[in-house]
């Protein structure tokens, strides 16, 4: 017999199940990693992309997801015939991977930003930069996230 | 207008690289979160932020969901020559914020 506090109770349970679903995909694994892909995919148009020359600093340990300082370097002498074009920083596990695209010149003197990123999860962040020469360059660092960006209840 | 701090060196020898550092009042929010009824609440961010040096652009950045509240961006550029920095802040749904500062150089 289902009683008037069974019903409530499975009433209850299915609703709560139901939003995890709507919050967390089953496939959320492959639609991070298609995010990635195809945010790297704007910036580089298929381009092969070197490790290397690329320097991110940033705390391998994180508090606070929604306010990760970071900055990235890249070494180069920025004359006209050899500067940094631009700098893309990525982050894997978020639901929107791109945090930030900078464009330099010979004038910026130095290759080199400073700013602050949400970060969702556990997992790396990936800078990857363009040089006059069309080649592209990157770095990536893991990071531990304790308290996770993006959504509230840390789902994602 | 929002509220905007921008810092660099008001004077620098010439050909010198000096650091800015920017801070602009902003919710930037993501598009990701609910409110308590559940409803979405829609995207609201920063996209753009120019820099120019006596009118010459010297530095440009594209904006994301994945940056911060209150966007920081530090960037350097090379004094080149005495006159104003014109900083531009635009985004989502028509917001603008500006600021300029003057640098000497000798």
């Amino acid at each position: 017999m289902t009683t008037r506090r069974r019903f409530l109770f499975l009433a209850g349970g299915a609703a709560v199940s139901a939003a995890a679903q709507a919050q967390l995909p089953a496939n959320i694994e492959a639609l991070r990693k298609a995010a990635l892909a195809e945010a790297v995919r704007k910036v580089t148009g298929g381009a092969p992309v070197r490790a290397g020359r690329v320097k991110i600093e940033m705390p391998p340990l994180i508090d606070n997801g929604n306010t990760v300082p970071l900055s990235v370097e890249v070494e180069s002498p920025m004359t006209q015939a050899e500067h940094v074009k631009s700098i893309h920083v990525f982050t894997e596990k978020n639901p929107q991977p791109w945090v930030i695209s900078a464009h330099f010149g010979p004038r910026s003197g130095r290759a080199r930003i400073a700013t602050r990123a949400r970060i969702a999860d556990t997992g790396t962040v990936t800078a990857i930069a363009q040089l006059s020469d069309g080649s592209f360059w990157s770095d990536s660092v893991a990071v531990v996230v304790t308290l996770s960006a993006c959504l509230e209840d840390g789902l994602i | 207008m929002a509220r905007v701090v921008v810092n660099l060196p008001q004077r620098a020898r010439r050909g010198e690289i000096i650091e800015i550092r920017t801070l602009a009042g902003h919710d930037m929010e993501t598009g990701f979160r609910r409110t308590q009824l559940g409803e979405l609440i829609p995207r609201d961010i920063i996209t753009r932020f120019t820099c120019s040096y006596n009118g010459v652009e010297v530095f440009r950045a594209e904006l994301h969901p994945a940056m911060a509240a209150n966007p920081l961006i530090v960037f350097s550029t090379v004094a080149t020559e005495s006159g104003t920095l014109e900083f531009r802040w635009t985004g989502d749904n028509g917001f603008s914020a500006a600021h300029s500062a003057s640098i000497s150089v000798d």
